[in-house]
């Protein structure tokens, strides 16, 4: 199978307000499809509509409009669930059963007989580090411990195709690593993984592909390298690191170089365009009296791609705003 | 396959009760009502027999109504409110075989609880039984081990079973699990009365009210049916014909109420 989720025009209206109910599009006419294999960020702001395009994938909500494939078959078909593991965001489950029995009943609703449910319970318990605190009831659990049940939940049929909603939510930071790990080990199983974050670092650390969502609407997506170079080139070229930096030699630098930033304990970031060799400029400056701390290359982040795609959806928003309201609401003669 | 994931939905539901709290606190309860009931008989010369066993179906019937509006309103209201639907019903596993696995694990639930308090009744009266002489026996309207008990017990098991179907469907529809609980004890308390809602056009003189009043007699569940306990305490003989026919309106009833509940948690959306 070379495609895991492909989506045409989804749609979804929630109703808001009591009295009078009004519809607010959380998405928006998306459109993508996510290959098999590698890991796809679904990124954007708190809102932007990651978690109703998993929770549409997975059949939570019915869409208002459009279509969505999961796995070949239509949403919501138990063939597809089969072979599909999920982590909601923020998940809970039953205070009064222990993670052991909670994976073990999980596992029976696959189709996994006795022997099996507990193998695989084990198994994947110890894969995300619970398998000591397997029989304690899920009541004493702490908030990361939770978040890794969830984790070995969306784990216990051997998925093909694994959603995880802010999966490093509630995780500490030796958990996060962790989360990282598994969802490279994953990748490197063959398996296919689409997760959810707001949290950039990640997901450059991550994702073989990103889609970027902001108020409901794909602004952007591609490989995390395509996206980068789309964000310009205006984000690429050097950064060197000086102390003693003398007054003088900074205002010379002035027209030369991108900005001069003060960073802590005396220090300052000089920013370099990629048509300037970082070179001449050291020497000019510790021959003015700077000590040099460091040279690294800047390149253009996901940070700055996302932060560019963001921008650039808000303004065309305001932009199709002020048309619509030029043409139907100008003032009448 | 589908039924043994009912069957596992259900075992569950089951494993989770028995863990409740709930469930404790409904149970010494109900030891504490039948252990008044054996002290109230204590006081009582010669109707003894007759307050234990009228207390002691009553208590059945409390408990059981308390264990299904408390434990069963919650069985699927408090996973739409905790969320915790969310990652099972991504598992291969079809609305409606979560539906009626929650209810049969309920149902179970009910089963080992009903069977346990009237095993524990029928204990204290066999007891009651060794201890009385032969002339207080004898002016008994019914032997203390009284076999027709067990039709109250049935029926009480039946108006659970259907009570449980009902908590289901409304925990199926509201937003929090204490909507739920106030539907389903609204319905219940009106299915008692549904004998008086029906004949309201006797007590008043206003037709449409009355005919609306009776109207919704007819469509609540009529609780008051299975209140066979005075019959059986007092000995009077109850009819096959109408066990089998409140059963078989229980069943049908049941059926009703599990197939709305279906079809509102099919469509049912969690955001």
């Amino acid at each position: 199978m070379s495609t895991v989720v492909r989506t045409d025009r989804l749609t979804k209206d929630f109703s808001t307000g009591f009295w009078r109910p009004r519809p607010h599009r959380a998405l928006d006419a998306l459109t993508f499809d996510i290959p098999a294999g590698g890991v796809f960020g679904l990124l954007g702001p708190n809102g932007a509509g990651k978690s109703t395009t998993l929770k549409l994938l997975v059949g939570l909500l019915w869409p208002t409009s459009g279509t969505a494939e999961l796995l070949g078959r239509p949403v919501g078909d138990p063939v597809a669930h089969q072979r599909l593991g999920f982590l909601p965001e923020h998940p809970t489950f039953y205070d009064q059963l222990s993670a052991e029995e909670l994976l073990v009943y999980f596992a029976g609703l696959f189709g996994y007989s006795g022997p099996e449910r507990h193998a695989r319970a084990t198994r994947v318990l110890d894969l995300v580090g619970l398998g000591a605190d397997r029989r304690r009831p899920m009541r004493q659990y702490s908030k990361g411990m939770v978040q890794r049940v969830g984790l070995a939940q969306a784990l216990v049929n051997d998925p093909k195709f694994v959603m995880l909603d802010e999966p490093m939510s509630g995780l500490d930071p030796i958990g996060r690593r962790e989360v990282r790990e598994l969802i490279l080990r994953l990748r490197d199983e063959g398996r296919t993984v689409l997760f959810s974050s707001h949290i950039l670092s990640d997901a450059e650390l991550l994702c073989s592909r990103v889609g970027i969502l902001n108020k409901g609407r794909l602004v952007a997506s591609g490989t995390v390298a395509e996206l980068a170079a789309s964000a310009g080139e205006g984000g690429q070229g050097w950064e060197v690191v000086v102390t003693s930096l003398p007054a003088a030699a900074a205002d010379r630098l002035a027209p030369r170089v991108r900005r001069v930033t003060s960073i802590a304990e005396g220090r300052y970031s000089i920013e370099l365009g990629s048509d300037v060799r970082p070179e001449p400029l050291v020497a000019e400056l510790t021959a003015a009296g700077a000590a040099l701390v460091s040279v690294t290359t800047l390149r253009t982040t996901l940070e700055d791609a996302f932060l560019k795609a963001i921008g650039s959806a808000d303004r065309g928003q305001k932009a199709e705003g002020t048309g619509q309201r030029a043409e139907g609401g100008g003032p009448q003669a | 396959m589908t039924a043994r994931r009912i069957g596992l939905v259900a075992w569950h539901v089951f494993k989770e009760s028995v863990r409740d709290r709930v469930l404790y606190a409904i149970g010494v309860f109900a030891l504490l009502l039948v252990a008044s009931s054996f002290l109230i008989g204590q006081i009582t010369a010669g109707q003894d027999v007759k307050i234990i066993k009228d207390l002691g179906l009553a208590t059945i019937e409390l408990a059981g109504v308390l264990m299904t509006v408390f434990i069963g309103v919650g069985l699927v209201a408090r996973e739409i409110e905790r969320r915790s639907i969310h990652g099972l019903l991504a598992k291969p596993l079809p609305r409606w075989e979560f539906i009626v696995g929650k209810y049969l694990g309920l149902l179970l639930t009910i089963t080992v609880n009903v069977a346990a308090m009237a095993a524990a009744l029928y204990l204290m009266l066999a007891w009651m039984n060794w201890e009385s002489p032969l002339n207080i026996r004898r002016s008994w309207d019914a032997p203390a081990t009284d076999v027709r008990l067990l039709i109250s017990v049935l029926l009480i098991y039946a108006e659970l079973a259907l009570l449980t179907a009902i908590a289901l469907f409304f925990s199926t529809f509201s937003s929090s699990a204490l909507w739920s609980v106030v539907f389903t004890v609204g319905l219940f308390i009106a299915g008692l009365e549904s004998e008086d809602l029906r004949n309201f056009g006797d007590i008043v003189d206003a037709p449409i009210m009355a005919r609306l009043v009776s109207a919704i007699g007819w469509v609540v569940p009529a609780f008051s049916a299975f209140d066979v306990k005075a019959q059986v305490v007092h000995g009077v003989h109850v009819p096959a014909a109408f066990v089998a026919h409140t059963l078989l309106y229980a069943l049908l009833y049941i059926l009703v109420a599990l197939g709305a509940a279906v079809v509102v948690f099919s469509r049912r959306e969690f955001k």
